[in-house]
């Protein structure tokens, strides 16, 4: 016997049955095609701008910096924003067929790379595929246009997020996905990043940066 | 890892006059449990959330097999493996096969309590590869080699001296000779020195805190990042979870995050909440070529259809610990295996014995704060109860207790004896300082009155005698 059929076998005698009767297993099975929806918050209720300045209230809660920008001021506000800090001009930028859309050279000091970042790269640049309202959130769904490195290795991650990906609940974000890469299915790894990477390991205290960025800046862009 | 959960007692007497630990808890017991209040008030859905994160895991459980099948045909279609493992020693060998495979001398680990369970980086160790533990807390205990005295803060036992100086002794050898002072120094070093580590590693292997049917995702939860380094940096990605961790469904997941942040470390959310489906896939930039799930029994399934079962829908967010007065007393260690707390008194004994681990259940005051704050509404004091009860059973209860309780049945069969007995008794009591209120010492009461006092009964004779003087059962 399989170690599989082991464990199947084991749990199955455990629950007093043996596969799951066909009426039942049409039960679940609907439950996992209809995937419903429980218990959503309330706080996520609102109108557009609501949703928006909830996005706003939970990113800056968890330590990222948001700063609401146009189109064209995007390039401007990411070299401003580095200038602002100190930070090298030299940009890691996700190849997001997305950013094109921002004149990039209209900030000619900004120093780009498209691609994956190398551990030395300081600065990362990339779209989002959508924020949660409803606690600040980031989401980050891997792909040739945004390898997932681009959100772990530099120290700084800038993040441009147009106001009509941001969502309310989580769930909303789900219904995205399907939409995006068909029912059941994820791209390799989808990361939802609330602020800035920290630990609370040593007495308890919170510090930021532990592996992931220390800083995170959000230009949240209207259309 | 080797239990000595048999020496309970003399843990905790250890732990009592420990200056550093004591000095530790002391912070545990304002930091977690205020800062889920606060998360909690944030939310007033909170309440019906667990409510339903609770039954999510009953019907998963209720159809586990069902569930289980759907995730490995799941991750397959994605070019994936799942690995079965009965035991512990099936899934260390599964582990150590596919780590030679891939051909690893070092393993970028991050925070996973199933291989403290099945002890995995020994294993390895004494197979020439060297894991590396990435999480900060639980890097710094495999620097003093020591195992985690709590499920979410491993390092929550040690002060930040204690972490300086062992930062000092191991560092150096990185070129790191300067004794920090400050936290965030601490943690710049470790991120400088395991970021070295991370691109050094040719496998990561990390647990999973869900496994999404519905997709085949394994989910991770960190607030350092160091999961999702450790899951696309090296070129294979080893999950190991337990079998009780897939739910059904994204949505479900949805819900279950709720609850296990605010419960955990009283976030809203965690700062990297990830869904991993899978190997990498054609065109991407990252991300490891092979992936591989161990799914871990070591006992569950005979927890399943028990009147223990309700232990299966524990999601590991500490708030059991964090909570209880006794942990808060001792700390982790003292429980002397993987799983401490109210938790750890529950499993324990279910994966390592009774006989082995039967203080554990003792270990509690019944207060109750740890089923109050369950994200998934666990009935920790009954389940510890049956363990008792158990015991009992097995002849396993010290001889003192045995013949204590026998003596007190003899009296509570017998009413009028058991009046005269108890008012005896609580005369006897008064000559030894009910005046002041508590007992400094009292004899038989040793075990009690070496660490606190006892607090007196009020005067006015006994319960009886007092029930009787206020028109007992006519009123």
């Amino acid at each position: 016997m399989s170690a599989r059929e082991q464990m199947l076998g084991a749990i199955r005698r455990s629950l007093r049955r043996g596969e799951l009767p066909a009426v039942s297993r049409a039960v679940v099975d609907a439950r996992l095609r209809e995937h419903p929806v429980n218990i959503v918050p309330r706080r996520t209720e609102g109108s557009d701008a609501d949703r928006v300045a909830q996005f706003e209230h939970w990113a800056a809660f968890h330590h990222a910096s948001v700063a609401r920008v146009d189109v064209a001021g995007v390039p401007g506000a990411v070299a401003d924003y580095l200038k602002t800090n100190n930070l090298p001009a030299r940009v890691a930028m996700a190849p997001d067929p997305d950013l094109d859309r921002y004149d990039w050279p209209s900030a000619p000091m900004l120093e780009i790379r498209r691609g994956k970042p190398v551990d030395a790269d300081p600065v990362a640049v990339t779209g989002a595929f959508a924020g949660i309202a409803e606690t600040g959130t980031l989401v980050f769904a891997s792909g040739p246009d945004h390898p997932t490195s681009l959100n772990l290795l530099p120290e700084t991650h800038v993040v441009v997020l147009r106001e009509a990906d941001v969502v309310g609940p989580i769930e909303d974000v789900f219904v995205r996905l399907r939409a995006r890469y068909g029912e059941g299915r994820m791209p390799r790894t989808v990361n939802t990043v609330t602020g800035p990477s920290r630990t609370g390991d040593i007495e308890q205290q919170l510090e930021l940066g532990a592996h992931g960025p220390r800083r995170m800046h959000i230009l949240l862009v209207r259309d | 890892m080797k239990s000595t959960a048999r020496a309970f007692k003399a843990n905790v007497d250890r732990a009592l006059v420990d200056t550093n630990l004591q000095q530790s808890l002391a912070m545990l017991k304002v930091g977690f449990s205020e800062r889920r209040r606060q998360a909690v008030e944030r939310l007033p859905e909170f309440e019906a959330l667990r409510d339903r994160a609770r039954d999510i895991k009953n019907h998963t459980l209720a159809h586990l097999d069902y569930y289980l099948e759907t995730f490995e045909t799941k991750v397959k279609g994605l070019g994936g493996h799942v690995h079965w493992a009965p035991t512990a020693e099936d899934a260390r060998d599964i582990v150590l096969r596919l780590c030679r495979e891939a051909g690893a001398k070092t393993v970028a680990k991050s925070k996973s309590m199933i291989t403290e369970e099945i002890a995995l980086n020994d294993h390895l160790e004494a197979h020439g590869i060297e894991p590396v533990e990435t999480d900060l807390g639980e890097y710094i205990i495999q620097l003093r080699n020591e195992a985690p005295s709590h499920i979410i803060a491993p390092a929550v036992h040690l002060t930040k001296d204690q972490v300086a100086d062992t930062f000092l002794e191991h560092h150096a050898r990185h070129g790191f000779t300067r004794r920090l002072t400050e936290r965030n120094d601490l943690v710049a070093e470790a991120r400088q020195i395991l970021r070295q580590r991370f691109q050094d590693a040719d496998v990561g292997i990390t647990g999973a805190n869900f496994l999404v049917a519905e997709t085949g995702s394994s989910m991770l939860v960190t607030n350092e990042g160091n999961a999702d380094l450790s899951n696309t940096l090296p070129r294979m990605h080893i999950v190991i979870a337990s079998i009780e961790k897939v739910i059904p469904t994204l949505e479900d997941a949805g819900t279950l995050l709720r609850v296990l942040a605010r419960s955990a470390t009283g976030q809203e959310w965690s700062s990297y909440t990830t869904f991993n489906t899978g190997p990498k896939r054609e065109g991407d930039l990252d991300g490891p070529e092979s992936y591989h799930v161990v799914l871990l029994d070591n006992g569950r399934s005979s927890v399943l259809g028990t009147e223990m079962q309700d232990i299966l829908r524990c999601i590991r967010c500490g708030a059991c610990m964090n909570h209880c007065p006794v942990y808060g007393a001792i700390g982790g260690h003292a429980y002397g295996w993987v799983y401490p707390g109210p938790l750890g008194a529950v499993l324990t004994p279910q994966l390592i014995g009774v006989e082995e681990a039967g203080n554990l259940p003792n270990a509690s005051t019944f207060c109750g704060r740890c089923e109050s704050v369950c994200p998934v509404r666990i009935p920790l004091p009954k389940l510890m109860r049956h363990w008792r009860e158990r015991e009992f059973e097995r002849h396993l209860t010290p001889s003192t207790v045995r013949q204590g309780l026998s003596l007190w049945a003899f009296f509570a069969r017998r009413p009028t004896l058991y009046r005269l007995a108890t008012r005896v008794a609580n005369a006897a009591l008064s000559l030894f300082g009910r005046a002041e209120g508590h007992y400094r010492a009292l004899p038989l009461a040793g075990g009690w009155t070496t660490h606190r006092d006892l607090p007196a009964p009020p005067p006015g004779g006994t319960f009886m005698a007092q029930w009787k003087a206020r028109g007992g059962a006519s009123r």
